[in-house]
């Protein structure tokens, strides 16, 4: 048994019998020709001829993957069709008076070597592109038929290097998984078999020479590790982990759409929280019950500038679409402490976190908390919309934040913009100080959410970010579970839905207790929702 | 001759299938378009030269649009690098 190393490229375990792919290569040869033009004439046939076969694989994938995933092909027919990679052939047939196929091999190279030279790694994986083309180019010179390459039976292919069209061409339900020796995860064939959900190491290197047809491997495609002809105590192990992995994953997946409904007969939300709009898909593909919490400040983050309202707008508009008649809690930015932005200039703090932050900037730079809104509400008009305030403390603040919500509302209706009447209103509530006057805020919002995180770091003082403290900063103390039921109590007086946001949402030892104190919303990272489900309905 | 720059936000820069788009849209337009990034220029109806650019995130692309519908064209490239890149 050898046990070799890649990259892992798309998740999931598999063992099977390893075929090493050999696509139906041409051998270009060199000669010289005497009617340059003919050759020419020759050589735009070809093209003809390739852009159409590249024609077909695209509107078969479009079929499969979507037009995201199909894209690559129509890059490719464009490629085949460039100027300058059709000049440099011309040049060629006509200056050296060589052969079309000899002249697509050279032009290939060089395009090849272009972009193997560039900064980006995405950039060099281009390389693999260019290849592709001129070898589909050259083989319809050949007037050969093209990548005819068949499974007979469900295999592990390894290839040096698979181009997209090969990838796309692989029968899936006979593709196990794929290794190959170069290639990086950005690469577009590995972006294919994350889609297509075929496990993939990539970039094994000088390792892939181990390889030999028909030899049984075991693929681990989310560590990068490849067994070859493992022992019966490590096909053991593979059996038992690739057992309880799809046991699992099938139990996991049958509790999408699913409801928790304790047994007084409320439901118990299990939300999705999000940073970027993108995440929405991952929310929904884990059976999310909605958005529970947007973190709205990486829209502000990584930049040098602000985001315009317009930017805004269509970043929340984007998840509002997709999330359709789900609630969407977007909470409004939480921008100081750990989350500093060098184009704002704040001045250095002695205690960042008691500080000049989230709501007391939004309060006191009107200016960005009204861009912030006026996005919010003009998104509003297209799904269903919740607003989130963070680092309440007082009634006061609430009533300030509402009161610059009236304003934007009327600026909007002067012009004549749409906006969803009746958006609900919230808070965090994440210092004591909220906690202690839940009864009195709640008369004031329309929901409350709890975020554990910043909760536990000011109830306790105990900084969430010093590591010499960490057995310190504990969400599970009672003084922070007092404050939870406190919280919750004075919600539901107030007749408000009472929600965690925090880390502590997904706490496995904390789901009982959110039970008993009627929590109505749990919301977690999008990959935790189906086990966090699948626990609280073994316990109502 | 008409001109505006625009700067990348596109995590991933102006990689293939943005590249792709953008030279179908440069392609759709009659007048001469022109790109320039980081001391290299390119001809937008070009997709190896758009891409051999090398543009990343954050990097400014110069747009220069010339020809008779200049203006209408420029609007055009203007709209697609706000809604794609």
């Amino acid at each position: 048994m050898v046990k070799i190393h890649g990259i892992g490229a798309s998740d999931g375990m598999i063992m099977g019998q390893l075929v090493l792919y050999q696509p139906d290569k041409v051998k270009v040869e060199k000669y010289a020709v005497e009617d340059a033009e003919s050759e020419i004439q020759r050589l735009k046939e070809a093209q003809q001829e390739a852009v159409n076969s590249l024609n077909k694989v695209y509107l078969q994938s479009l079929k499969r993957l979507g037009e995201k995933d199909s894209m690559i092909f129509q890059i490719h027919m464009m490629m085949l069709q460039d100027e300058d990679y059709t000049n440099s052939i011309l040049d060629k047939i006509r200056q050296e008076n060589v052969n079309a196929e000899y002249a697509v091999q050279e032009t290939g190279k060089e395009f090849a070597e272009r972009f193997a030279q560039m900064d980006s790694e995405y950039m060099r994986g281009r390389k693999a592109d260019v290849i592709d083309i001129s070898r589909r180019l050259i083989q319809c010179l050949a007037q050969k038929d093209g990548t005819k390459f068949c499974l007979d039976e469900p295999s592990i292919i390894a290839a040096d290097d698979l181009t997209p069209s090969e990838t796309m061409q692989l029968e899936k339900s006979k593709v196990l998984a794929i290794l190959t020796r170069n290639g990086s995860r950005t690469a577009h064939s590995a972006i294919l078999s994350r889609t297509m959900g075929i496990p993939s190491v990539v970039n094994l290197g000088d390792d892939f020479q181990k390889l030999r047809d028909g030899m049984n491997v075991i693929v681990n495609g989310t560590s990068g590790d490849v067994l070859l002809e493992p022992n019966e105590a490590a096909q053991n192990t593979y059996q038992q982990s690739r057992e309880e992995y799809v046991r699992n994953r099938n139990e996991l997946k049958q509790l999408l759409g699913k409801k928790i409904v304790t047994r007084d007969g409320r439901v118990m939300s299990v939300n999705a929280n999000i940073g970027r709009p993108t995440d929405a898909e991952a929310a929904l593909e884990n059976g999310a019950d909605g958005i529970g919490l947007f973190r709205s400040e990486f829209l502000y983050m990584e930049r040098d500038s602000l985001p315009s309202e317009d930017e805004q707008f269509h970043a929340y508009q984007q998840v509002l679409q997709k999330m359709g008649d789900k609630p969407v809690i977007i909470r409004t930015f939480d921008i100081g402490a750990d989350k500093q932005l060098p184009y704002l200039d704040l001045p250095q703090e002695q205690n960042p976190a008691l500080g000049y932050r989230a709501i007391r900037i939004c309060l006191d730079r009107t200016e960005l908390f009204k861009t912030q809104l006026r996005a919010l509400f003009r998104a509003s008009a297209f799904g269903n919309l919740k607003i989130m305030f963070p680092m309440i403390i007082s009634v006061e603040e609430v009533r300030k934040a509402k009161a610059m919500i009236e304003e934007v509302k009327a600026e909007l209706s002067k012009e004549k913009i749409a906006f969803a009447p009746d958006v609900k209103i919230g808070i965090m509530v994440e210092t004591p100080a909220a906690a202690v006057l839940s009864d009195e805020l709640a008369k004031e919002c329309d929901f409350f959410s709890v975020g554990t995180n910043d909760l536990t770091q000011y109830t306790l003082a105990a900084d969430r970010t010093n590591g010499k403290i960490a057995g310190i900063y504990n969400q599970r103390h009672p003084a922070v579970l007092k404050f939870l039921e406190m919280t919750a109590k004075n919600a539901h007086a107030a007749g408000i839905p009472f929600g965690i946001c925090g880390e502590s949402a997904a706490d496995p030892e904390l789901t009982s207790f959110y039970l008993k104190i009627g929590v109505d919303e749990l919301s977690v990272a999008p990959p935790s929702i189906l086990g966090l489900k699948k626990r609280a309905l073994t316990m109502i | 001759m008409q001109k505006f720059t625009y700067t990348i936000k596109d995590e991933e820069g102006l990689h293939a299938r943005p590249a792709g788009l953008l030279v179908k849209c440069a392609q759709k337009c009659s007048s001469k378009v022109t790109i320039e990034c980081k001391g290299h220029s390119a001809d937008a109806k070009r997709l190896f030269a758009v891409m051999g650019l090398g543009a990343g995130k954050n990097d400014q692309l110069a747009f220069s649009i010339e020809g008779p519908k200049e203006d209408t064209d420029c609007a055009t490239l203007k709209d697609f690098c706000t809604a794609h890149l």
